[in-house]
């Protein structure tokens, strides 16, 4: 008798026992994962007086969509939904455009300055932004602009100074990324390119870009996550209650909404469609973007 | 140190992750062929973004240091009278009431997410990543809250922890009786948001631990099985210490989550009665209710000296592997 069949049948049965116990643990831990966003939901779509009526620990009397249809028109919703639109679009286009061409320059300057611009990005995106905010918001208060660009003259309260922070601080991770994704490239590919007589840009361009296609994908998938999800910078940067995106807004909805929080359940659940959007059409990017970070370099 | 030259032009580092292009060996040459246009075109591509960086983050942070030795109001000038040494740190570490509550609660938020979140989040990677049935349905479920903001995750649990909210409610609690406070009282509350975060935590560390595992060889495991190593075994064994690039990640990104969280404090009750955190004690004093920017810099600045452990542990990890 072979080692591996003494060994096979017991353990056989033990393993299925076991996969029966790993199945109860992880549904048991799927429900629980699951209970507070099915409550939410749950709230929301129950009209306070049935809930203030039979408590909120009871089978609900009528379900039904008003808490969503009221608490979009009362929050104006849409308004806040195109003030982050206003914001995310340009920002996660110009931070993966930047954050390109830069991963791209420095695959090229193979000095010591390559490593130590890298470490200097990264870095400036692993701080707290809390550390650097103070400074940060006399800065934008300070710093002189055309009136063209920004109606108050300054960064402060302005989408442009939001897309920047958004942009500057969200370029050291991407730049990280990108840069250590180039460097798997073949070699022979920009070689190539460099006999066949084409510029540096038309190299970028042609050649490397195409292939940065899936971290690309990954990253903005993330990139458009985080800067929708952005409650702090806008928060402490655009004081002007109507001008914050929608995450930043909920500081505010959530007082208007104090006594009825029903109402807040659902006007919550509506910021997170567009996140809930992309964990259903995009999260092998999402996912991908996460952990392209830190599975490599 | 080594040749810098050396360095960069070694061969890139072997893939570790799934469909990564392996590099070829490459020759050992300079791109001297570069034209002069395309090094000025070189040079204002990575100058800007460099620029920007300097001016946006780095500026802020030396200033922070500075204005910490400063009783600088927000207004005017800063002038050689404006210097008043190290005053704003004996008065944090002295005589403001604040600031103490919000070390130990930072304190607790990392010990937490270090102790009981991350590992929770690394136990569900190590079950989920065996060929079970529906592994990617639980995957799902536990990652979920990942693309959710923690101001949306601050309101889903005010509706768990609210007086008559679900928590009171199973427990037959009511509101006119003994319902217990969870977000209210300021010894509880600071449990009630770790839950909370954690909700979101152990999903993210879930995701990045399972794309570890992955990674590693299989042939590790079954050489493991062979030799007869239970599943315990193996984990610790030799799957724990494979996955040393990925554990850094993990500590990295847990301790600085734990030092940025601000979120989920401030849309529950501004960061007060019990959820006092450094860094809402900075916007608290510097920006928003009074112009003490001398007082919230020196908070900044002891946030900043804690957060460099973690980024110094992280960029030590990046020049060994650009290096290898």
């Amino acid at each position: 008798m072979t080692a591996t069949t003494m060994a096979g049948r017991p353990n056989k049965r033990r393993i299925r026992k076991g996969r029966v116990a790993l199945h109860a643990f992880l549904i048991t831990m799927s429900l629980i994962w699951l209970w507070p966003l099915a409550w939410a939901l749950l709230n929301a779509l129950r009209p306070l007086s049935d809930t203030i009526k039979n408590g909120s620990w009871s089978w609900p009397t009528t379900l039904n969509l008003n808490n969503f249809i009221n608490g979009f028109q009362q929050a104006n919703l849409g308004y806040y939904y195109l003030n982050t639109l206003i914001v995310v679009i340009p920002a996660v286009l110009i931070v993966l455009i930047v954050s390109s061409l830069v991963a791209f320059a420095l695959t090229r300057v193979r000095t010591r300055i390559n490593l130590f611009l890298l470490l200097m990005f990264t870095a400036g995106n692993l701080l707290p932004p809390q550390v650097i905010i103070v400074p940060l918001y006399y800065l934008y208060n300070w710093l002189p602009l055309p009136h063209a660009i920004a109606d108050n003259g300054r960064l402060y309260d302005q989408y442009i100074g939001i897309i920047l922070i958004h942009v500057v601080f969200q370029m050291g991770f991407c730049i990280f990324v990108l840069s250590n994704y180039m460097r798997t490239l073949p070699r022979e590919l920009n070689e190539a390119a460099l006999v066949d007589g084409a510029s540096l840009f038309r190299t970028f361009r042609s050649v490397i870009l195409p292939l940065c296609a899936p971290a690309l994908a990954a990253l903005g998938t993330l990139e458009f996550t985080f800067i929708y999800n952005d409650f702090f910078w806008a928060l402490l940067l655009i004081v002007t209650g109507s001008k914050r995106p929608i995450t930043s807004a909920l500081n505010n909805l959530q007082g208007q909404f104090f006594t009825d929080q029903n109402v807040l359940a659902a006007v919550a659940l509506m910021v997170a469609v567009p996140t809930i959007i992309v964990y259903i059409a995009l999260q092998r990017h999402f996912i991908r973007g996460l952990t392209l970070g830190s599975t490599k370099g | 140190m080594p040749d810098p030259q050396v360095l960069s032009l070694a061969p890139a580092p072997a893939p570790t992750g799934a469909g990564v292009v392996a590099s070829g060996s490459g020759k050992k040459r300079r791109y001297s062929l570069l034209t002069r246009r395309d090094k000025i075109v070189l040079l204002v591509i990575v100058g800007i973004p460099v620029f920007l960086d300097v001016v946006f983050i780095w500026g802020p942070t030396l200033a922070s240091i500075l204005f910490s030795f400063t009783n600088w109001q927000g207004y005017g000038g800063i002038t050689a009278q404006n210097f008043v040494g190290v005053q704003n740190y004996t008065f944090l570490l002295t005589q403001y009431t604040l600031f103490w509550p919000a070390l130990i609660h930072n304190l607790m938020w990392l010990g937490f997410f270090v102790f009981i979140a991350s590992p929770i989040g690394i136990f569900f990677a190590v079950l989920l990543d065996r060929e079970i049935r529906g592994s990617r349905f639980y995957q799902n479920v536990f990652y979920f809250p990942v693309v959710l903001s923690l101001a949306v995750v601050g309101i889903i649990w005010e509706l768990q922890y609210a007086p008559d909210g679900f928590i009171d409610s199973a427990l037959g609690l009511t509101k006119q009786t003994n319902a217990i406070d969870w977000l209210g009282n300021p010894s509880l509350n600071i449990w009630a948001v770790l839950v909370a975060a954690s909700w979101r935590h152990v999903g993210y560390i879930m995701v990045l631990y399972l794309a570890g595992l992955k990674s590693v060889d299989p042939t590790l495991r079954e050489a493991a099985a062979i030799d007869g190593a239970s599943d315990v075994q193996t984990f610790f064994r030799v799957i724990f210490p494979v996955m040393a690039p990925i554990n850094v990640v993990i500590v990295v990104v847990t301790v600085i989550e734990s030092l940025r969280a601000f979120d989920l404090a401030y849309i529950i009750n501004q960061g007060t009665n019990g959820l006092e955190l450094l860094s809402i004690l900075i916007t608290n004093n510097s920006i928003s209710e009074a112009s003490l920017v001398g007082r919230g810099s020196a908070i900044a600045v002891i946030l900043l000296v804690i957060s460099l452990v973690p980024i110094t542990l992280y960029l030590t990890r990046v020049m060994r592997s650009t290096g290898e």
